[in-house]
């Protein structure tokens, strides 16, 4: 995988690496990349895809309120909360 | 008396002679678990063991595992404990609510106690990669005990547990099963209820048992099998006794061995009890042991390091430091503040494995990658139903030897990838599949682990296949799991 690019994938899986993690990193997934290359020589003209071992189907509910965890014990695992919401940087730029 | 010492049914019959009390079993549980984890071996199965609390809940005496101690893999949510998945990432997290295999356990009288390491987020081979440091093997310090469920199944080994769970992705109740020498269940896909199981790969993963010997592994699945409304890839299909077929005769069974699992064993040792030692027990028992085929199997390793890691991307997108577990201090903005907790809170292989899954799912890649994973996953599947056709059970090695050295492939992540090699294919196909002690090898007489795959929702002829052979060659005893 000559064009492997990490920097744009760790970019997209929202993962910081310092430089030099990323140069260990980048030799060992080009070394995995090789490996499933393999997959190249198998022939799978009209082949389904199988997402899933067994032969699900969509499962539909009734749509009824049920009693569920208070706000309060999912707030209280947050590592920065303020009353009823998560607490983040600001993402909206100031007029 | 350490009552860790016995199998789930050795001590229910104590419980009904009543030659012992409830308190006595957990007293003697807490005195082993704390005197034994962390003596000069430094074995480690426990995450924590200081702080372990037992879990109860009121249920008759006649409840099928009233009583019985049970350890908990740390991605099994526990309600009011802590749950990790032995990563920085979710250290603190206190579980709100119970996974539907603990609310089953507990209200068949079982208690819950401890939790166990594990590789971080399930993601190896050896439990050499959890935040808390490494597992040791019981039977020889020096080893790893694999992995992931590397503390379920030393703790069971070690005897500082009765029984335990552990989840199965890729192999990993099965391999440290056979590396510690005790009993591990990898059920059927949908057999067993994930709500509650920390998602690694959802298409992949299953709880499972890991126990002293095949009739505990019997009683534990019965009890934690079963449809749950709360997990819709959870099987409408009747949980039967799994003890029922136990010692009933093997004789006419068909036993397929898949040639492309066994030709590569060089070493005639190992050739010789992981193969053909095997086949001729199983012949004495009156089965018939043929050699079949499983054409696609070179390429099971390859499939599952594509479908493994894209679907663990996906699930770990979570663990984002907002809503729960860790966050970097300082960061100035959303995006910076994922980048840096996520980049500190995960350790190197979640990291390798998001990024290889993030790659496999990436615009341009997901064509050569994603999809042409799922579709020789599908070869793959088809293999089996061939298989399946001519034979009623396969029979392999779990692993290509016993367990290997601290250390030993930790730097090399494919070398690691590739100890998974006879595991793997199961979780892609869905089937079911055992891993019982099935020798002992070298000086030390570490334990083998033979494998026992069986046909979709069939683990009752697994059962009676695998207690018919411990009965046969006692390796359990040998090993001082039953004493």
């Amino acid at each position: 995988m000559s064009d492997l690019n990490l920097k744009h994938i760790a970019r997209l899986a929202r993962l910081h690496f310092k430089e030099d993690e990323l140069k260990v990193f980048e030799a060992q997934v080009a070394g995995i990349l090789k490996l499933v290359d393999e997959l190249k020589e198998v022939n799978v003209d009209g082949v389904e895809p199988t997402s899933h071992p067994l032969d699900i189907k969509n499962v539909f509910r009734e749509d009824e309120v049920k009693p569920s965890l208070p706000i309060e014990e999912f707030l209280k695992q947050s590592p920065r909360s303020r009353g009823r919401f998560f607490e983040v940087p600001k993402v909206i730029e100031d007029k | 008396m350490n009552f860790a010492e016995k199998t789930i049914n050795a001590l229910a019959d104590l419980y009904q002679k009543n030659s012992c009390t409830q308190k006595e079993v957990l007293e003697s549980l807490a005195t082993a678990v704390k005197s034994k984890d962390r003596d000069s071996r430094q074995i480690h199965a426990y995450i924590a063991p200081e702080t372990a609390q037992p879990r109860h809940r009121k249920a008759d005496k006649s409840s099928k595992l009233w009583g019985i101690p049970i350890a908990v893999k740390d991605n099994i949510c526990v309600e009011r404990e802590e749950i990790t998945c032995a990563s920085k990432i979710l250290k603190g997290f206190i579980s709100p609510y119970n996974a539907t295999v603990i609310d089953k356990l507990l209200d068949a009288g079982a208690v819950i106690y401890g939790r166990t390491n594990m590789d971080e987020f399930a993601f190896g081979s050896s439990c050499e990669t959890s935040t808390y440091g490494p597992t040791r093997n019981p039977r020889d310090p020096e080893c790893v005990p694999g992995g992931s469920s590397g503390g379920s199944a030393a703790s069971v080994a070690d005897h500082t547990a009765v029984a335990s769970l552990g989840s199965d992705t890729g192999g990993s109740i099965r391999q440290p099963a056979a590396f510690c020498g005790v009993v591990g269940m990898k059920p059927t896909y949908g057999r067993v209820s994930r709500y509650g199981l920390i998602a690694f790969a959802s298409s992949l993963d299953q709880i499972g048992p890991i126990t002293k010997d095949v009739r505990d592994s019997a009683s534990l699945l019965s009890v934690i099998a079963g449809y749950d409304p709360k997990d819709s890839t959870s099987a409408d299909i009747p949980v039967p006794d799994y003890t029922a077929l136990l010692g009933k005769s093997i004789k006419g069974f068909k036993i397929g061995i898949p040639k492309e699992y066994v030709e590569g064993i060089d070493n005639p040792e190992l050739r010789k009890k992981l193969v053909e030692e095997p086949k001729k027990i199983f012949e004495s028992l009156g089965a018939s042991v043929e050699t079949v085929s499983l054409p696609h199997t070179r390429y099971a390793v390859s499939v599952y390091y594509i479908v493994a890691p894209s679907e663990a991307s996906s699930n770990l997108e979570r663990f984002d430091g907002v809503r729960f577990g860790y966050r970097e201090a300082g960061a100035s903005t959303l995006l910076d503040l994922y980048e840096k907790s996520r980049g500190t809170g995960f350790g190197a292989e979640a990291k390798r494995r998001i990024i290889l899954g993030t790659y496999s799912l990436s615009s341009g890649y997901y064509d050569a990658y994603y999809l042409k994973a799922m579709k020789v996953r599908t070869k793959i599947k088809q293999d089996f139903d061939q298989a399946f056709k001519k034979v009623d059970l396969l029979l392999t090695p779990t692993a290509p030897g016993g367990a290997f050295k601290l250390g030993e492939k930790s730097k090399n992540p494919l070398e690691m990838y590739l100890s998974d090699i006879y595991t793997i294919s199961a979780n892609l196909a869905g089937v079911p599949a055992l891993s019982i002690p099935g020798g002992l090898i070298g000086e030390k007489k570490m334990p083998l682990g033979l494998q026992l795959v069986g046909k979709p929702f069939d683990e009752a002829t697994l059962y009676q296949a695998a207690y018919a052979f411990e009965q046969a060659t006692d390796f359990h005893r040998q090993l001082g799991n039953v004493k």
